[in-house]
């Protein structure tokens, strides 16, 4: 075609093909939605430390291998109660001039996605460790450890937060590792993300893709499927007690033959199931795991039957039904 | 016999479909995604009945072959005789001729029977064990499936030993047949009388003798070549490496051009060392984590360092080195300003060189990805963009020829169409909340498909037909796969994003014009396959051609395989995955980074004169290659099994404990790539900077003429 032959029509043919493209695909989509979306009212801004664990949170790339996004598919599920939406994201603006809107939505989950984890994993000292070096609670991790996060003090102060190291992992000239300022403000950032609730009044988008509910089976009356307790452990407990039910010493009590796990106080038991525990100054504190993840009365058992059965445990097996009163009064409890 | 032995191979078919039908049903149970013992066995037995059914073909047509004499009908004496006259060669002749002249002869036969086959080779455990095989929950214990792997190991070699035992049967009875044949043909020419063949036989002999002089085409006299189309290659002794053809040396390019290009694709060269030199560090990470524990070498800071630095400062600086050659040359004038072509090459290696400082330092753009550097430092990139862009509109502006060449159609777009993307990306005025989103999307896929794939098509519309040395096989495909590309590569950005909480139709939108996209790609495909057709001996004679096939073949499986990944079905299983890191190197390495090589290769030994040895850039082509399938094929694979497992719900840590092996063939896959730079980077010094060895001839001559001078 002779049109072509000119450069001024080709080029500006393609560029305005392109440009016109880009204006319906990528500029007003994107317009439309900074503008038609408002944060929820329920969404709580970050606190000061939290802002601040966020630039390092930005700063260390850490949204290279963590989502923040729940999608709407069954799979997501175990990262937040509802999918994700528009309006989750819409307080984040621009950082300041220089750098752009981080909603560290994240293309690659190499690890855990984070849009929940405040809820997840609450405890500041499961975090600490955790930072210190990944592989001291989750054997199996390639986390990069962020051991610069962190200092070496011979006097611990008061305003100081040590870090409970198992021993192998403690230094071993008697020095203390203590949290610097920067592991205490990323630790608060990630404390912070949690799923803000709906308004009563909009209900959440569904998740697509069901799976076929083999494994969740005893609502019904005739209660003999029994729920795995195992994955229920390895979902929501092993990062702190670990597989071998044997905790870290100086930082997460053991299971294997603890009196609670195998003793008759089914209510103490329950409760710190579901509300947590800091009853021990030698461990670190346990957050409302239960709570948080919505237990049913049904995954407690399960949980429970799991861990009075493991490592050489001899208690006393619960069925749903017995532990449901206990359940919703610890529950209530909580609130 | 042969019915019986048919009878034989149907049965094992039988028995193989029965299993393989067997095992079908089992799985009728509503599918799950889970991996099943039956399923290995299922392949197991396809395998086997493939190779029983290649076994049986080969011993049918060997039957066909020994009974055909056995069915020919007795045809008379007189006959047979003459047929097998006709077919005596010279020196048998001459002995009969012999024989007969001197009147001698003798007899014997012996006929044995076939009924010895050896069927008791066949092992009855066979049958016992397929058997067994129907129970559902035997099946799927791997070590059930590894004893029948090890049984069927027996099995298929007893088959085997018994076909070879049939055929060696059949080989003797054949000799047996032919002997007889000639035994009774060797009686009856005993008794013919010598006048009655003497003088048809010598007649026979003298036209199987006669012979055709060897300079009977060509005369004698010497030959003379007066175009230099022989080539006369000294060194016959065993070739390790193949003898390529020689670059051309071309007349007419500017040595300040060439200079220029040089220093593009030196720059280039450092950054593709250094950028995988940090890819690599990287990958070694994910199988050793606690490698270092500096801030500044932490994963989440290295991986934006590694993907900047191959982009921005390796595949960019390759790609706009090679078009300063190519835009003027298809122009047929002069680059517009060479001084402006310097501005951008230095702008481009301080913007990467910033941007890799800040991204260490911890200062980075908010972790889209490639959209990392802050933009004061990608404004540094866009200005050489803009200059890159006036140098060659202008020099198109001038060009002698009529028509534009497709080649800066893809070319020149590219960079206009990078800086619209770059501006939309980082105007530092809005993209609230989930607006950073789409847009993050558009960017980071129009960045591969507009800036990489566009480019780089520009730069293959001239190198193939150039290095094929005949046109690109139709301007129109060409033509039709750069607007099909602008069309549909601009709407699928947000395939990243597929189940996100940006809007469904936009998604939609995305994964629609990711399945367009078949259309520009196989359009391109099959305009350079088309373009090799007929030349494909060339590819054995070229050190460049093997890497435009290579770059040709990944940009068709590579770009399918995008379009696969982006349906929503296959965003279950993939979205999050390590698919996505060994889909973008199959493209960015296997399409962008070899046709780049293909291209250097073409044009450094015309700069400068010199080659770099063939082992070496056999050794670069053939370490990239294989170390990308190390890289990408255990990724996918374990990347699948671990999309699956989070599908079944399965505890997170399981995904990441089910991938280290996986990750660990990365990292050797990784190691070769980057070893095969190294031969690159050497082959770049071998082309640029060490001078060959003393040309004798050339310094014969140049003696020659320092007397003439002296004199």
């Amino acid at each position: 075609m002779s049109f072509f032959d000119n450069h001024k029509n080709l080029f500006l043919t393609a560029t305005l093909f392109f440009v016109i493209l880009t204006i319906f695909v990528a500029v007003v989509p994107a317009l439309h939605n900074q503008v038609i979306n408002a944060p929820l009212p329920s969404a709580e801004p970050l606190s000061e430390d939290a802002l601040q664990g966020k630039a390092l949170y930005i700063s260390h790339g850490c949204v290279a291998c963590h989502t923040q996004q729940v999608r709407n598919v069954d799979m997501d599920k175990v990262w937040g109660h509802r999918p994700s939406m528009a309006a989750d994201y819409a307080h984040i603006g621009r950082t300041d001039i220089w750098r752009n809107t981080a909603t560290l939505m994240g293309t690659e989950r190499t690890g855990p996605d984070l849009t929940d984890v405040g809820n997840r994993q609450p405890s500041l000292d499961w975090n600490l460790v955790h930072l210190f070096n990944p592989r001291i609670v989750v054997k199996e991790s390639i986390m990069p450890a962020y051991p610069f996060l962190f200092a070496y003090k011979e006097q611990v102060g008061d305003a100081d937060v040590v870090v409970r190291l198992p021993e192998e992992y403690a230094p071993k000239d008697g020095r203390q590792v203590v949290a610097t300022k920067e592991a205490l403000q990323l630790v608060a950032y990630l404390q912070s993300l949690k799923q803000a609730p709906l308004p009563e009044s909009i209900a959440a988008l569904d998740f697509l893709y069901k799976r076929e509910k083999k494994a969740e089976g005893t609502k019904g009356d005739d209660g003999a499927q029994e729920l795995d307790g195992q994955a229920l452990y390895v979902a929501n407990c092993q990062a702190c007690h670990q597989a071998d039910g044997m905790g870290l010493p100086g930082a997460f009590p053991p299971l294997k033959g603890s009196p609670v796990v195998e003793g008759d106080d089914l209510e103490l038991y329950i409760d710190i199931i579901m509300n947590g525990y800091d009853a021990h100054p030698e461990y670190g504190a346990m957050a409302a795991v239960g709570v948080n993840a919505g237990f049913t009365e049904h995954e407690v058992a399960a949980i429970i039957n799991f861990e009075r059965s493991s490592w050489g445990n001899n208690g006393k097996k619960v069925t749903a039904e017995e532990i449901k009163q206990i359940v919703d009064f610890v529950k209530l409890q909580a609130k | 016999m042969r019915k019986k032995s048919f009878l034989r191979f149907l049965c094992f078919a039988l028995v193989f479909s029965k299993v393989s039908i067997a095992t079908a049903l089992e799985r009728t149970t509503p599918y799950s995604y889970q991996w099943k013992g039956a399923d290995l066995l299922l392949c197991i037995a396809l395998l086997l009945a493939v190779v029983l059914l290649i076994v049986v073909l080969l011993v049918g047509e060997k039957i066909e072959n020994v009974t055909k004499p056995l069915r020919k009908e007795v045809a008379k004496q007189e006959d047979k005789l003459r047929f097998h006259l006709k077919r005596l060669n010279s020196s048998q002749i001459t002995r009969v001729l012999q024989h007969k002249r001197k009147q001698q002869g003798h007899t014997g036969v012996i006929i044995s029977l076939l009924s010895g086959l050896s069927f008791s080779l066949l092992p009855s455990p066979l049958l016992a064990q397929q058997s067994a095989v129907t129970r559902d929950n035997l099946l799927q214990q791997g070590g059930v499936i590894i004893t029948l792997v090890l049984l069927a190991i027996p099995v298929v070699m007893a088959v085997l030993i018994l076909f070879a035992k049939i055929g060696k049967r059949l080989h003797t009875l054949d000799r047996q047949v032919r002997g007889e044949e000639a035994q009774e043909v060797a009686d009856l020419l005993e008794k013919v009388d010598l006048q009655e063949i003497e003088q048809e036989l010598e007649g026979r002999k003298a036209a199987l003798d006669y012979q055709v002089e060897t300079n009977s085409l060509s005369g004698t006299a010497t030959a003379k070549d007066y175009r230099g189309l022989l080539r006369i290659d000294s060194n016959t002794g065993v070739q390790i490496v193949s003898v390529k053809k020689k670059a051309v040396p071309r007349p007419n390019i500017d040595p300040a051009l060439s200079k220029m290009v040089i220093g593009y694709l030196v720059s280039a060269t450092f950054w593709l060392l250094f950028g995988t030199t940090v890819g690599e560090y990287v990958g070694i990470k994910f199988v050793a984590p606690d490698i270092d524990s500096a801030s500044w070498l932490s994963f989440g800071r290295l991986r934006p360092v590694h993907t900047n630095a191959v982009f921005w400062g390796w595949a960019s600086m390759a790609m706009i080195g090679l078009a300063y050659y190519v835009v003027p040359r298809v122009s047929n004038v002069r680059l517009y300003s060479l001084k402006w072509g310097w501005y951008s090459m230095h702008l481009i290696n301080t913007s990467v060189l910033l941007g890799t400082v800040s991204l260490m330092a911890g200062v980075n753009n908010g972790g889209g990805e490639y959209r990392e550097y802050i933009w004061p430092i990608m404004l540094l990139f866009a200005i050489a963009l803009v200059l890159t862009l006036i140098n060659f509109y202008k020099t198109i502006a001038r060009r002698t020829t009529r028509e534009i060449y497709i080649s800066n159609w893809y070319i020149v777009s590219a960079i206009i169409f990078t800086i619209v993307i770059a501006l939309v990306a980082y105007l530092p005025f809005w993209q609230q909340g989930l607006g950073e989103t789409i847009v993050q999307g558009y960017y980071m896929h129009q960045g591969v498909g507009m800036w990489f794939m566009l480019f780089t098509l520009g730069l293959v519309y001239y190198f193939l037909p150039q290095q094929l040395n005949k046109p690109i096989y139709s301007y129109s495909l060409g033509v039709l796969a750069f607007w099909t590309q602008i069309l549909f590569y601009t709407l699928i950005g947000t395939h990243h994003f597929v189940f996100s909480a940006i809007p469904w139709w936009l998604q939609t939108v995305a994964i629609v014009g990711s399945a367009g996209m078949a259309i520009p790609v196989i359009a391109g495909t099959t305009n350079f396959l088309m373009t090799f057709k007929g030349a494909w001996f060339k590819v054995k004679d070229s050190y460049t051609l093997p890497f435009f096939l290579v770059g040709t073949i990944f940009y068709f499986t590579g770009s399918m395989q995008g379009t696969a990944e982006a349906f929503r079905s296959t965003n279950l299983i993939w979205h999050f995955t390590d698919f996505t890191v060994a889909h973008s190197h199959l493209t960015m390495y296997g399409i962008i980074c070899f046709f780049l090589w293909a291209g250097i290769y073409a044009i450094v030994p015309r700069f400068t004169g010199q080659e770099a040895p063939q082992i070496s850039i056999g050794a670069h082509f053939w370490l990239a290659l294989i170390g990308m399938m190390f890289y990408t094929v255990p990724l996918m694979y374990g990347s699948t099994l671990k999309g699956i497992m989070w599908l079944e719900g399965q505890p997170f840590i399981q995904g990441v404990i089910s991938m280290a092996p996986h990750w660990l063939w990365r990292a050797i896959g990784g190691s070769l790539m980057w070893l095969s730079h190294l031969f690159f980077a050497y082959n770049m010094y071998k082309m640029i900077v060490v001078p060959t060895p003393m040309d004798v001839e050339e310094e014969i001559v140049k003696k020659l003429e320092d007397k003439e001078i002296s004199a």
